[in-house]
């Protein structure tokens, strides 16, 4: 079980309260009429797996139902940060 | 947000013509989520000691606010409706008489009035606030229990994950959280005394869950 910081509730709370809602910052394509079929493919179906730091996307989903992401090491499940949308993480893997 | 709020009169005009009383008439009678339950009968012939102690307060008014907690004109014009500004703080509370409102998320927040000034409290809004916001009645989709007693903290222990110690949980904290697999905020009104806010179609079976979460301390209903 983790034990996720929310930063909009400004505390710990159990993981049965969130959601993982997939791959943080994925940039939609700004003209996706203009994407070829492989650039739009890769965008709709195409994530990363990695072994080690990963950037998710989280959602408190019983409490104050905000979205915010997560950087989890995917080996140990160890949370590494929490930053608020719109912020840049300040751990990234190598 | 500024141009948002600048409305024409005609839009002005527009959020008022959406309010309506939700109050039927006095030959229709309001009946609660627990409606079925018969709490009064259960408060007369069940047992008056208990550890657990459970009352419904029906049929009251739900507001729930969605606006900019940095708008200071609406945070001013809140507290003209109300008497109270808004609780700003994540996790808490405030209270105005039968006035309560409740954080629910950094721009939502939840207001709980007597039912029968629903309305009133609704139109005031639409007169006092201006620009862009959101206020929706939802009373009708939840209800509250308060549940109280010597042993209020064990039988919530045993329903939702969070800590309910003093020091984590103070008197006037506010929590949205998984109560027994469905949803509750919950707030403590009193040392061992909490507010749930419950969703109706989930009031039957956290009635059913609270009796026998409580079965071992003893459950005595209040009307």
């Amino acid at each position: 079980m983790l034990h996720i910081y929310c930063p909009h509730c400004g505390e710990y709370r159990e993981e049965e309260e969130f959601h993982a809602a997939g791959q943080a910052h994925l940039a939609r394509p700004l003209d996706p009429e203009a994407c070829s079929d492989k650039e739009w493919g890769e965008f709709l179906f195409f994530r990363k797996n990695p072994r080690g730091l990963h950037h998710e996307l989280w959602v408190h989903s019983a409490g104050c139902r905000k979205f915010f992401n997560v950087t989890r090491d995917t080996q140990t499940y160890e949370i590494k940060e929490v930053y608020k949308i719109g912020e840049k993480p300040s751990v990234v893997a190598e | 947000m500024s141009d948002l709020n600048v409305m024409t009169p005609e839009e002005v005009a527009a959020t008022k013509a959406a309010v309506m009383n939700q109050l039927p008439g006095a030959e229709i009678q309001g009946q609660s989520p627990l409606h079925h339950a018969e709490l009064e009968v259960l408060a007369q012939k069940g047992p008056k000691q208990g550890g657990v102690h459970l009352k419904e307060l029906k049929l009251l008014g739900h507001l729930m606010l969605r606006m900019n907690p940095e708008n200071a004109d609406q945070l001013a014009a809140v507290e003209r409706v109300l008497g109270v500004g808004l609780p700003l703080q994540p996790l808490t509370s405030v209270e105005n008489g039968n006035y309560s409102i409740r954080w629910m998320s950094p721009d939502e927040w939840l207001i709980i009035v007597p039912g029968a000034e629903t309305f009133d409290i609704e139109s005031k809004f639409r007169d006092e606030m201006g620009g862009h916001y959101s206020l929706v009645n939802s009373s009708g989709g939840s209800t509250v229990l308060k549940v109280s007693g010597d042993n209020v903290v064990e039988m919530l222990k045993k329903s939702v994950p969070v800590d309910l110690h003093d020091s984590e949980f103070p008197v006037g904290k506010v929590v949205s959280t998984v109560f027994a697999k469905s949803g509750a905020v919950v707030r403590r009104t009193g040392e061992k005394e909490f507010e749930l806010v419950i969703r109706r179609s989930f009031a039957d079976y956290i009635w059913l869950w609270i009796q026998d979460a409580s079965r071992e301390f003893g459950l005595v209903v209040e009307a």
